[in-house]
This record gives C-alpha cells, sequence and structure tokens, in this order.
C-alpha cells in the first residue's frame, strides 16, 4: 500500500498546475483518490466527521448490485440453454452468461468514463465517481441480445444528455441509466422489445427448441393475462421470485435484489421510505384494479407485480437514486408511492408498454422537485401558524 | 437602393449572431414539425422567407398611415394574404410536399418570426431594410431547419433528399448490423438537436453567453 502511496506522489507534481501534464490535472486525482481517501476536509460551515465520501457511497451501491448481476449472469446461461433444449448445468451456464455479460459491461464503462473524462479535462473539473454505478446499471437493465453499438450510443447519449447538460454528477434531473434505456427503447425499438431479445441466440434462432417462446412473464400477461411459459412447465411465482424467468439482465431475480436492498439500507446509502412506499405504491393500485379491473390482467394477485418485470429492481436501485428522487422525508413517501402506482397502472392498461417501471420514475424523476416544494412549503406555513397561535 | 455595410449586415446578422431560431428562441415548434426529412424543410423555409419578406415589406410601406391601435389587426391580414399566397402556389406546384406539410403551411401565420419582424422592424424602418431583414430572418431560419432535417432524415431514415445514403447492406434485414434511429422522427430528438445547434454557436460566440 505504501509503496503505491509513494509512487502516487512522487509522479504528483507532474499533474499539479503548471507540471509537465498539467492539462490531465482531474484525470490524475480522479486515480488518487480511487485509490486513496482523499485528506482535504471542509473548511467552513457545518460538517460531519466520517470517513465516507461519494466514492464509497458509490461502492456499496455496486457491491449491492452484485449478487442481482451475478445471479443474471447465471440466468443469461441457463435461459439460453433451456432454448436449446439442453439441461442447463450451473457453470456451464454461469460461463456462458458471463461472456454474454460482461461485453456490456466494459463497453458501457468504456464509453462512459471515456465522456465524463472528456467533460472533466475540458471543463477543469474533477471526475465524478455517480458513473461508476451508472455504468453498471445500464447492461443490467438492458436485454441481453442488444448490439453492443446500441448500448455504447444509448449510454453516450444518457451521459451527455441525461447528465453533462444538466451539468454531471449530482446536477441530473433524471437517472441516467434510465435515460440510456429510454433511449435505446424508443430508437431502437426492435432491439428492445418483443418475444426475442430476452434471452442470448433467440434472434438468429440457431439451434431454438421448436415452440420456444422467448416472452417474458409481463408480455404473456398482457396477451393471454397468465405468467406463461418456457416450453411446457408454465411459469410460476416462484421462479419469477427466484429469477429464473426471461428478462433484462439484471432484474429478473427478486432475492439477489432483496440481498441488495438489505445492503444498501444496512449501509444508509439508499432511503428506506421510497424503496417502501414503491411497494406499497403497487400494490395499492394493484388492489384498485383487482376491485374494479375487467381484464384478466387487472385480476392478477398484487403481488404478481412486485415480483416480475423490473418493479423490485426500479423500486431498490433506481427509484432510491439520492439525486433524482426527493429529497423531503414526506416527499420521498409522496414520490415513491406514485412510482409505484404509475408503474402499475401502465402495464395492466397500456399494452404497448409491457413494463411500465422505467416511465414512472422517469416521470417522478421530474415531478421530485414539485412534491419537494410543496412540502417545503407545508412545513412553513404550518410551523407559521404554530408561532402565532402560540402568541 | 443600395446594398451598403449597414443594409448588409440586416441580411447576414439573422444567420448567425441574431438568428432567430437559436439566438431568439422564435419558431420552435415548425422547427420541431417539420423536419422529419430535407425536403419539407426547405420548402418551409423558402416559403417562411416569402411571407417575412413581403410581410416586412408591406408593413414598411404602410406603417406612416396604420394607426398604433389596430396595427395588430392589419398586420394580421397582410401576414395571412401573404400565407394563403404561398399555399396555392405549393398546391399547384410541388402538391405532394404541400400535403406533407399539411397545416404548417397555414401555421406560418402563427410563426412568431414574422409577427415579431413586422413589430420589431418593419414598422420602424424604411422599405428596403425592412425587405432585407425579412428575407435575412427567414434564411436564418431555414438554415436551422436545414441543418435539423439533415440529421433527422440522415440518422431516422436513412436517407437524404430521399435518396438512400446509407447502404442496403449495412442494414439488419442484409446481414448487416446497422438499424435507422427511430428516436429521430419523433419531435423531441428536433429539440435535441435544436440544443446541440446552440451549444455549439453559444461556445463559439461566447458574447452571447449568459451569465
Amino acid at each position: 500500500m505504501s509503496s503505491i502511496r509513494n509512487l502516487v506522489d512522487k509522479i504528483k507534481p507532474t499533474f499539479a498546475k503548471g507540471g509537465k501534464l498539467g492539462f490531465l490535472e482531474s484525470t490524475f486525482d480522479a486515480f488518487e483518490t480511487f485509490l486513496f481517501v482523499p485528506n482535504t476536509t471542509t473548511r467552513r460551515g457545518a460538517h460531519i466527521r466520517d470517513c465516507n465520501d461519494m466514492k464509497r457511497t458509490m461502492i456499496m451501491v455496486v457491491v449491492a448490485l452484485m449478487p442481482a448481476l451475478l445471479f443474471g449472469m447465471y440466468n443469461v446461461g441457463y435461459q439460453h440453454f433451456l432454448s436449446q433444449g439442453a439441461t442447463p448445468a450451473f457453470w456451464a451456464s454461469f460461463w456462458f452468461g458471463f461472456l454474454k455479460v460482461l461485453p456490456m459491461i466494459v463497453v458501457s464503462y468504456v464509453v462512459g468514463l471515456g465522456i465524463e473524462f472528456g467533460f472533466a479535462q475540458v471543463r477543469g473539473h474533477e471526475v465524478n465517481e455517480g458513473f461508476l454505478v451508472t455504468g453498471l446499471l445500464i447492461p443490467m437493465i438492458m436485454p441481453v441480445d442488444i448490439p453492443l453499438w446500441i448500448l455504447g450510443l444509448s449510454t453516450a447519449f444518457a451521459v451527455v444528455f441525461g447528465k453533462e447538460v444538466f451539468g454531471g454528477t449530482g446536477m441530473n434531473v433524471f437517472n441516467p441509466a434510465l435515460v440510456a434505456r429510454v433511449f435505446a427503447f424508443l430508437a431502437y425499438t426492435p432491439s428492445m422489445s418483443g418475444t426475442k431479445v430476452w434471452i442470448a441466440g433467440l434472434t438468429s434462432g440457431e439451434g431454438v427448441v421448436d415452440g420456444f417462446s422467448g416472452a417474458t412473464p409481463l408480455e404473456n400477461l398482457v396477451t393471454t393475462g397468465t405468467l406463461g411459459c418456457a416450453l411446457d412447465k408454465p411459469y410460476t411465482p416462484m421462479d419469477a421470485f427466484l429469477g429464473f424467468i426471461p428478462g433484462s439482465v439484471g432484474e429478473t431475480s427478486t432475492v439477489a435484489i432483496l440481498i441488495g436492498a438489505a445492503i444498501l439500507l444496512f449501509t444508509g446509502v439508499a432511503s428506506w421510505r421510497t424503496m417502501i412506499s414503491v411497494f406499497v405504491g403497487g400494490l395499492a393500485m394493484a388492489l384498485v384494479f383487482n376491485v374494479c379491473g375487467s381484464s384478466a390482467y387487472a385480476q392478477i394477485p398484487g403481488w404478481y407485480h412486485l415480483i416480475i418485470g423490473g418493479f423490485a429492481f426500479g423500486a431498490v436501485f433506481m427509484a432510491t437514486d439520492p439525486v433524482t428522487s426527493a429529497q423531503t422525508a414526506t416527499g420521498q413517501y409522496i414520490v415513491g408511492f406514485l412510482i409505484g402506482l404509475l408503474a402499475v397502472l401502465t402495464r395492466v392498461v397500456n399494452p404497448a408498454y409491457p413494463e411500465g417501471m422505467m416511465l414512472a420514475i422517469l416521470f417522478m424523476n421530474a415531478m421530485a422537485p414539485l412534491v419537494d416544494h410543496y412540502v417545503v412549503e407545508a412545513s412553513i406555513k404550518r410551523r407559521n401558524t404554530r408561532i402565532k397561535t402560540a402568541k | 437602393m443600395s446594398m451598403n455595410d449597414k443594409n448588409f449586415k440586416y441580411l447576414t446578422g439573422p444567420f448567425s449572431a441574431n438568428n432567430p431560431v437559436i439566438v431568439q428562441i422564435l419558431g420552435i415548434c415548425s422547427a420541431l414539425a417539420v423536419t422529419v426529412q430535407l425536403k419539407p424543410a426547405i420548402v418551409m423555409a423558402l416559403s417562411v422567407t416569402v411571407v417575412t419578406a413581403f410581410s416586412n415589406l408591406v408593413m414598411s410601406l404602410l406603417r406612416n398611415g396604420v394607426p398604433s391601435r389596430i396595427r395588430i389587426i392589419i398586420q394580421l391580414v397582410v401576414i395571412a394574404a401573404l400565407v394563403i399566397l404561398v399555399d396555392q402556389v405549393l398546391k399547384a406546384y410541388v402538391f405532394e410536399i404541400s400535403k406533407q406539410l399539411s397545416v404548417y403551411v397555414g401555421l406560418i401565420i402563427t410563426n412568431c418570426i414574422v409577427m415579431g419582424r413586422v413589430e420589431a422592424f418593419a414598422l420602424a424602418n424604411k422599405p428596403w431594410p425592412a425587405f432585407l431583414d425579412g428575407v435575412g430572418n427567414g434564411l436564418g431560419y431555414g438554415l436551422i431547419l436545414v441543418i435539423v432535417a439533415f440529421f433527422r432524415e440522415l440518422f431516422g431514415s436513412g436517407t437524404l433528399l430521399g435518396y438512400p445514403v446509407i447502404p442496403e447492406s449495412w442494414y439488419a434485414a442484409e446481414g448487416g448490423w446497422y438499424a435507422n434511429c427511430g428516436l429521430m422522427l419523433f419531435p423531441p430528438m428536433a429539440l435535441i438537436i435544436v440544443g446541440c445547434i446552440i451549444w455549439a454557436h453559444r461556445s463559439h460566440n461566447k458574447d452571447l453567453q449568459e451569465k
């Protein structure tokens, strides 16, 4: 460790202002603070004495994403071998999925970080670490068969128009990972929806068993009102809960996501208020449909909604994004509740969008500042009346 | 009728430093609506140029005879008459494009640039400078339209002016890897391209940057 420290200290003057490679200052700084906790402290005003900084916070989210990512890799292989009519062996499945997902992660990080470093250089500010999470989220919410150039283009769009034009990390209105997904979804719809893209190798159709449907349970619910089946074995809610269903790379397993949620809540990185209220909102809307909905989709048990599709993933990792969600406690309840409600509403009512989670979160991202504004206003009003009555 | 430096400035100012779309932020709506393809965008640009030029000319000629209380309604009559003329000409000579542009030709009446230039310039200037100002603003608007439409048609449909530009063999149907960007066909993408043009323009013309 100390040898790395010595090396960094030795080459530091070269990159400082006026040094030989002074123009690379922000790039150097990014790598230095990546390796070591910076020893700068806040000079003035109130501050918290803690070794935590944004890099550690972001790393905690990356750690929390690991169970879902690892299971996602396994499931990619599992679904692939199933579609080929083979028995999915554990390590073979995992290895296959690993080789499929790794290029997606590499493309997302290389494109995204490349643009971030470029902007930091030109604008002369530090490289922010928000992209460590975004870069991992993007491959996890995409279908596995998406062409890599579309993934790269979506990432570039998300970083430039979702984040940098607003001023970089911490200033963005919309969750950048979801901006990437919504771009890919609207721009290259055939690669982002339908029954072929969710399982590796299904688009080319080589060696696929006759009658195998790659439709996700969400799509099946829209068309038939049931979870559907892979070949002749119907998907059970347990499959959906454990994650043995086709879907985007990282979102199929509710269990793995819940482990991630536990890590986030234990370390205090994500807001439990948002998380809980998303689930409550989704359940509430599903109950309303149970009472007054007429289609078969509207009549499914409410908790189905929580375990299929990207609902749990969105609730745990995206709705809780501290930048784009509400800042006030009451606001977090309201925003979370409405995300869940809108997601289920879109799913059941609009057949053009089998998954409503993405649109619901983006919509509430836009509304969150408004919610916060009125929460603060209400608080000021309440306090004013309290002062008046005290007099 | 001379083309001295001052008059020349009226003509060229709106191309960049005083562009109606990216500096004055006028006429955005039609920039979103008619820029899916290059051909309608060019026709639209020429139509707006004709209308702004001649409405400026006519209002400048009338400027001393129009009581200021009723000037808006007079302007509307002049502009509406010109728009109807343009619409009829388009229907007669380029019917297909006229159909594509549909209501947006009629909506030139509501284009903020037309009335904006009449109000801001023609009512206070002589006919020849007013005419040049109208031509300049129409062409400045058209310039942005053509840039936006170029990118939208190229990446959204893979064509330019209707001719295929991107080789057939690139597309997935022919075994390639390429796909057209469907988002380019939606109006929001026009807004984003206009935003990019403003971004590039402001970083070049630093005096336009808001503090």
